[in-house]
């Protein structure tokens, strides 16, 4: 078996990475230590595209790079944070499923999610193509975040991380998408975080909590 | 490359006529509408302008999103048209507006982010084809060209998701959680276009997709799954109609159900049944929000939504009353209103093709029937001691719009035939 080139090994080693944040994300309660995970979740994949890049000469990726750097590395974690500071949310209520169980069923996902991802890697011609199981399983293990959570806060950390699978998805398949989408797609991104720090205001105002309990009311009636 | 971003085709021009009108006739019936919200202080001066702010963007993203040949941008128009709405739901800033647009938000934003992995594996199929020039490999139309070389499996996968996705938007069951919610909550000017327009835009992208996904698998398998859907959807809104009370809710049941009669039509495809999905996408959407129109005259009237405590529309205020009348009787069907013509072409259809389903078709559509009707009769014709109101609404939107269902149900002009049958080859009529 011939070993694979260093920068491959690298971009591998980043992907790996990515997962073991989605899986610190499933167990961490701490509010702020979610967001400082989701930033370095960026940051990873802000490091495998520029690394792509470099490797493939695909000019398009530099940009894109630039466009995590500033938005998913920056910008919002910032605005994160700005809100937890403003809000005073920082813990996370008991999860609703305990944290050893939620990574059992996290550890099934990833299986599943490699077996998702067979049929399309075996097809993929890029150089990445092994991390497109990683892709899908950050995506579904965001959701199951999502699933697990109370607090609104939380939600959104997981939503945005599904963000990030998803783009690590594009670039591991087909080295991304094209640039009018990835920025469409961008500001997409940024505009719902803008509508949600308004709408975190407008929930805490009407219940004083961010606890997701008080928006069940609305249910069929019997 | 860049002209190619746009076009018209028979299958989006008809939606784009159908979306301008209906959000014109809309703005004329917020105007009045909005401003007694205002006078009530239900509404302060700044929220009413960002009402009309986000209601001009939430009209260019649907006339955006239906003209782009880019799957990707029809993507992030959809996403937009999320965003721009979530705050108009929660206008009224009461905790069910908020949790309504909080559910609104997530469960929307989720489902899209299926859609959007639909939309990323579809690219990677078609960058094999048409290579990573990756300018080309997104537009429909070169999609379109090229549907048979494009790699079945992946394309299979990402038909899941894309329907998952944009079936989350269309309201078809069992991801319609957010749809009742955010139409009872949010103001009546949203909840009809919300039922009239997008719903409409999600079903069409769900079948631009099917188009590339069937021409390349060869099975029946888009098509089954569409049939599925909507006929869950019929059921599932059919039953869930009967424990209404709130008369906002109960149209918002109505409008998941037609789109389930809508998706089945369109999974059934051939010929005539791609020309009826096409005719009742266009009279539900009319018929639907000439109904929230009069429902939203009703509430404003007599200050709630619940239905049990609207009676006797008919005495305190006629034309709200034979609006809202009209309309019921026109959404549930009845001749010779359009929706009867395309719901039996439907029907027929499906005895012939899916005999199956026909039962349960026709078993959604009684139980449908008898919930509306059951309610809205005492609604209009009840009892009541309220007085008549001096000043009758401004109701003409309603008529227009019912006007408009019943001649396409007696006559079709020949050029809006024309526009039908050449979308209901473009998708797939053999």
């Amino acid at each position: 078996m011939t070993a694979l080139p260093l920068d491959l090994q690298i971009l591998n080693a980043l992907a790996a990475l990515l997962l073991l944040v989605s899986f610190a994300m499933l167990s961490q309660r701490r509010i702020v230590t979610l967001v400082s995970l989701l930033a370095l979740q960026g940051a990873l994949l802000c490091a495998a595209t520029l690394l792509l890049a470099w490797r493939t000469g695909e000019n398009h990726l530099y940009l894109s790079a630039a466009l995590t750097l500033a938005l998913k590395v920056i910008f919002l974690p910032w605005l994160l944070y700005r809100l937890i500071r403003r809000l005073g949310v920082y813990w996370d209520t008991e999860p609703l499923l305990n944290i050893s169980g939620t990574m059992l069923v996290g550890l099934l996902i990833v299986v599943f999610a490699f077996g998702l991802a067979q049929p399309i890697a075996a097809l993929a011609s890029t150089a990445m193509r092994s991390a497109i199981g990683i892709a899908v399983a950050v995506v579904l293990l965001a959701f199951l975040t999502m699933i697990t959570r109370r607090k609104a806060m939380s939600q959104v950390v997981g939503f945005l991380s599904m963000e990030n699978g998803l783009f690590f998805g594009a670039m591991s398949a087909t080295y991304g998408m094209p640039m009018i989408v990835e920025l469409g797609v961008a500001l997409d991104v940024l505009v719902a975080m803008l509508v949600l720090g308004v709408f975190f205001f407008q929930i805490r105002e009407q219940f004083d909590s961010l606890d997701l309990h008080h928006l069940e009311a609305l249910k069929e009636e019997d | 490359m860049a002209h190619e971003q746009f076009f018209i085709d028979p299958f989006n021009v008809f939606l784009v006529t159908l979306t301008a009108f209906v959000g014109f006739t809309t703005s004329l019936f917020s105007r009045p509408y909005m401003r007694v919200e205002v006078a009530r202080g239900r509404l302060t001066p700044g929220r009413l302008r960002l009402f009309h702010s986000m209601y001009q963007l939430f009209m260019a993203t649907m006339l955006t999103a239906l003209t782009t040949n880019n799957l990707g941008l029809l993507w992030v128009m959809m996403e937009a048209a999320t965003l721009s709405t979530v705050l108009l739901v929660t206008l009224y800033r009461t905790p069910a507006a908020l949790e309504a647009g909080w559910k609104y938000f997530i469960l929307c934003g989720v489902g899209i982010a299926q859609a959007l992995f639909g939309t990323i594996l579809l690219y990677f199929a078609a960058e094999k084809v048409l290579g990573a020039a990756g300018v080309s490999a997104l537009l429909w139309t070169h999609l379109d060209a090229v549907k048979d070389e494009l790699e079945p499996v992946v394309l299979g996968l990402a038909f899941v998701f894309l329907l998952v996705g944009y079936g989350t938007k269309a309201g078809l069951a069992p991801l319609h959680n957010w749809l009742p919610d955010a139409h009872a909550e949010g103001p009546t000017p949203i909840s009809a276009v919300l039922s009239g327009l997008l719903l409409n835009v999600a079903i069409y992208a769900v079948v631009r997709c099917k188009v590339l996904v069937e021409g390349s698998l060869h099975s029946p398998l888009p098509s089954r799954m569409l049939m599925g859907f909507g006929l869950l959807s019929v059921v599932l809104a059919a039953f869930f109609l009967w424990r209404q009370r709130d008369i906002k809710r109960l149209f918002a049941y109505s409008s998941i159900e037609h789109m389930g009669i809508i998706a089945f039509a369109f999974g059934m495809g051939g010929a005539v049944a791609n020309f009826a999905a096409l005719l009742h996408m266009t009279v539900h959407s009319l018929t639907k929000s000439a109904i929230f129109f009069a429902v939203g005259h009703a509430a404003q009237k007599t200050g709630t939504q619940i239905m049990e405590r609207i009676r006797g529309l008919i005495t305190t205020s006629p034309t709200v009353g034979w609006g809202l009348m009209l309309g019921s009787l026109a959404i549930l069907g009845l001749p010779p209103f359009g929706v009867f013509a395309s719901e039996f072409l439907i029907l027929t259809t499906a005895m012939r093709e899916q005999p199956w389903a026909t039962p349960i078709l026709l078993a959604g559509l009684g139980v449908a029937f008898a919930a509306i009707f059951g309610r809205v009769q005492p609604m209009v014709f009840g009892e009541t001691t309220a007085k008549r109101l001096p000043h009758p609404p401004a109701l003409l939107p309603v008529f227009v719009h019912l006007a408009l269902v019943l001649m396409l149900g007696l006559f079709i002009p020949p050029w809006l035939a024309e526009w039908y049958r050449a979308a209901a080859h473009l998708i797939g009529g053999q």
